[in-house]
């Protein structure tokens, strides 16, 4: 479905090509792409490109319409009606949003899911029982399809519901490109959206771009972890500015990548425990709870809370349960003298249990229901 | 006139017999040395006219040829300094060649006709008792190392003018020194020492008795090199023959000083740097790798994910079948490499792990992928070693290493009455039909491990690890089956190499 008019796609091609200037620009500048919010004319005269000026003025709408069809894309532009409405309250909002999936998704009733590409192993547990929890009660999981966190969510999020991937590069071209098969799996089953024509290349300038494009889509931005300077306290800003609601899961106090979280929890975040807590900040408190899953027979992971401990658990089995929630994890450190075997056996009956989930490296963490 | 002298060529850890026959006739003053005789071979005329002139014997003004037969062989090593000096001497009748009818010759020599130490001094003498050989002489420093094969008298020899006088009956050879069958090691290390690492003691000790390899995970300066090196000293003490073979290797290797055997299973860690010719072994004459190095004992690699990917390759197949095959143009040669792997590994390129960690997501992920190679495949345990609390550090040391090692030899008997019949000698050689067949695996262990394997996707090859290691609990707690708490031990200490990455 193509819905966009020859002056939104020009706009969209212009930017693309001045994609490397804009790249100029923000290396000097840093921060957000203030040039965005600039009209065509005065772009142009910003960039001082001839050749780009005389592309401009030949272009050809039939042109890109074709290649957005060859690549398989959807696009809205912003004459539209269907042109997601909450772009519009952005102040440099983006001429077409072009789209692989289903546009449905971009009502802009979702939560955003973002945070570090380097999470620990607690950041990545977080982000997927928060996504499968959302995915269950239905809500859109919206994220950038970065490594670490976004991807984590993002599979949750399919695993029991929706998502909505933004891109910084083309919405037909893959982002990290090992996510391909992520990117498939989105666009089939949720939909992958970007302000770009198809196959742009990632600049760096795209991403903080993407941020507010997050924020812009969703109902609010839950940061699962980063550091003090992290891309997810961007789109925390936008969210912020937009007044969309700003949430952080925190961590502990000397995790590098619970840093930024932290400092959004400081200046007044709201603070995230459980999915509930996501679901009462979308539809006030106590509106909806965490469903039960349907399918497979399984009840849904309703929240991101330690798993239940049944009351037939022995009580040493409940002692070294909560040396692991102090966060002791590794054999070496539970072991309290020779004991090292029998320290072994109950933490592979606490594992039985579905109580402890041990992560790469032979750390066991708190599983989390 | 002809006289002919025994010796030995070093093939790769093993020895093939070689004659010297040495030709003395008139013509022009020549030496020649034939029979694929290598560089430091065609040498050795320089240097045993010297030591023959030096000496005080005559060297014959007359054509000289000596041949090294069979001539196909390759030889190498200046250890044929000796044999062809005594045959130069006996061709030129300066001494009776009946003397030189059931002995085998070694030994470097220098201009000043002394006998200098060559390696490979215990295979010469055991490929001497195999070609029906009496005697061997050989450098005096190497004596006691010829005498540890039965049914050869080692005749230790410190210059040529006293090799002959030995042969002439004139003076006796220098006596072995008093067999010190046992070498004391220069710095012993024992299990003792640690401190901090109490909980890792019993993963230490599976590891052990089962002979399964480990891996080590954990940040740096936390004591994995420390608790790798103990491992040899809580395996069981080298039988005789195993010491024999461990002596033959390493001194053909130049790793052996002479004296008795090697009483103390072999420690090897190569650096990352290692090329795969030097870890399993290769070269144009093909030498003896790490990993031979460490036959019988524990092959330690430090930081594997720095290792090359394809060093690390090559390790699988010795690992597995237990030797490693070396093809040459010429010749075919296997060593042996029974060795226990032990593997250690930061958590992250930086070293600090999750909290600290200054790692980028795509270094990490490579680090991640380096380590989830087949190589990890082939570990059957995994386990954290985190920073000792400065509480632990002050903390009472472990035990000792006799005491665990009186353990691993009670289960390593379990094991060996288990197996006796078939190709595995310890729990972590097991095949998935052995542990079909011999673990005893209760109804209710096989549950519990059903039910892990569904909650994640344990591979076959992962349940398989767990089963062996679960045998091997067992037998450290003298439990003829395989409980379900045995899995559980198993399954705290397993290795499963996906790093928790879900999509990214």
């Amino acid at each position: 479905m193509i819905d966009a008019c020859g002056n939104c796609l020009r706009r969209t091609e212009l930017i693309a090509w001045l994609a490397g200037r804009i790249e100029q620009e923000w290396r000097l500048r840093r921060g957000r792409p203030q040039l965005l919010a600039l009209g065509d004319a005065a772009l142009l005269a910003w960039a001082g490109l001839p050749d780009v000026g005389r592309q401009y003025a030949a272009f050809a709408p039939a042109f890109a319409a074709d290649r957005l069809t060859a690549a398989g894309l959807g696009a809205v532009c912003r004459c539209s009606e269907r042109y997601p409405a909450g772009l519009r309250e952005l102040p440099d909002p983006p001429a077409v949003i072009h789209f692989a999936g289903d546009a449905g998704l971009l009502a802009g009733d979702g939560a955003a899911l973002v945070g570090a590409r380097n999470p620990t192993a607690y950041g990545r547990e977080v982000a997927a029982a928060l996504a499968r929890g959302l995915g269950a009660a239905g809500v859109t999981v919206v994220s950038g399809m970065a490594m670490g966190v976004d991807s984590v969510a993002h599979a949750a999020a399919l695993e029991a519901g929706r998502t909505v991937a933004v891109l910084a590069t083309g919405a037909d071209r893959p982002y990290p490109a090992r996510s391909h098969q992520l990117h498939r799996r989105i666009a089939e089953r949720g939909c992958v959206v970007s302000e770009l024509p198809p196959g742009h290349a990632p600049r760096r300038w795209a991403f903080p771009a993407r941020n507010r494009l997050i924020a812009a889509l969703s109902a609010g931005t839950v940061v699962v972890e980063g550091g003090e300077k992290s891309g997810s306290l961007i789109t925390a800003d936008f969210a912020a500015e937009l007044g969309r609601f700003v949430a952080a899961v925190p961590g502990p106090i000397t995790s590098r990548m619970s840093a930024g979280p932290h400092l959004l929890l400081k200046a007044g975040a709201e603070l995230v425990r459980s999915v509930e807590d996501v679901l009462d900040l979308l539809h006030g408190v106590g509106a909806v709870h965490a469903p039960m899953v349907i399918g497979a027979g399984e009840p849904p992971p309703p929240a991101a809370r330690p798993a239940h401990v049944a009351a037939d658990v022995p009580a040493h089995l409940r002692t070294l349960l909560r040396r692991v929630e102090g966060g002791a994890g590794s054999l070496a450190e539970l072991a309290t003298g020779a004991d090292g075997l029998t320290v072994a056996r109950d933490l592979g009956e606490l594992e039985q249990r579905g109580l402890v989930t041990r992560v790469f490296g032979g750390r066991y963490i708190r599983s989390l229901a | 006139m002809l006289a002919r002298v025994h010796s030995f060529a070093i093939d790769g850890v093993e020895t093939r017999r070689v004659t010297v026959e040495a030709d003395v006739r008139l013509g022009l003053p020549a030496f020649n040395v034939v029979g694929l005789a290598d560089k430091s071979v065609r040498e050795a005329r320089e240097r045993v006219r010297g030591a023959i002139q030096n000496t005080g014997f005559e060297f014959p003004q007359k054509r000289i040829t000596v041949n090294l037969a069979p001539a196909y062989l390759r030889k190498e090593g200046p250890h044929f300094d000796l044999p062809l000096a005594i045959a130069v001497l006996a061709a030129s009748g300066q001494i009776a060649s009946e003397a030189l009818e059931d002995c085998a010759f070694i030994g470097e020599l220098s201009m000043y006709g002394l006998v200098s130490p060559v390696r490979g001094s215990l295979a010469v003498a055991e490929g001497a008792r195999r070609a029906g050989l009496r005697r061997l002489m050989l450098p005096a420093s190497r004596a006691a190392e010829g005498a540890l094969v039965e049914g050869i008298e080692a005749l230790g020899v410190e210059s040529l003018a006293h090799a002959v006088a030995v042969l002439r009956d004139e003076a006796p050879p220098i006596a072995s020194a008093p067999v010190a069958e046992r070498e004391a090691v220069d710095d012993p290390v024992d299990l003792a020492d640690v401190r901090g690492h109490d909980g890792l003691i019993g993963v230490i000790e599976i590891a052990a008795a089962g002979g399964h390899n480990l891996f080590m995970h954990g940040p740096p300066g936390t004591g994995k090199t420390m608790l790798a090196r103990r491992l040899p000293t809580l395996l069981p003490p080298l039988t005789r023959e195993e010491a024999v073979e461990v002596t033959r290797i390493h001194s053909i290797a130049g790793l052996h000083t002479g004296g008795g055997l090697i009483a103390e299973r072999p420690f090897r860690a190569p650096h990352h740097l290692v090329s795969p010719s030097a870890l399993v072994g290769g070269g144009a004459t093909p030498k003896p790798g790490e990993i031979t190095l460490a036959h019988r004992g524990v092959l330690f690699l430090d930081e594997l994910s720095e290792f090359n990917r394809n060093t690390l390759e090559a390790l699988r197949q010795p690992l597995e079948d237990g030797r490693v095959v070396v093809v040459r143009a010429q010749r075919v040669l296997t060593f042996p490499t029974r060795a226990m792997l032990v593997a250690a590994s930061n958590p992250c390129p930086c070293g600090l792990g999750d909290p600290g960690c200054r790692c980028s997501a795509a270094e990490r992920s490579r680090h991640e992928r380096r380590l989830s190679g087949p190589l990890l495949d082939r570990i059957d345990l995994t386990v954290h070693v985190p920073r000792p609390s400065a509480a632990a550090l002050r903390g009472q040391g472990s035990p000792s290493s006799a005491a665990i090692r009186e353990r691993v030899v009670a289960a390593r008997a379990r094991q060996t009455a288990r197996l006796a019949g078939t190709q595995a000698t310890c729990n972590a050689h097991m095949t998935p039909a052995m542990l079909r067949e011999l673990a005893a695996v209760t109804a209710s262990a096989r549950r519990a491990l059903f039910e892990r394997h569904d909650a994640e996707g344990l591979t076959a090859r992962g349940h398989h690890r767990v089963l062996r290691v679960a045998r091997t609990v067992a037998d450290l707690d003298g439990s003829a089956r395989v409980g379900s708490e045995h899995i559980h031990t198993a399954l705290a200490v397993r290795s499963d190499m996906s790093p928790t990455a879900v999509a990214a």
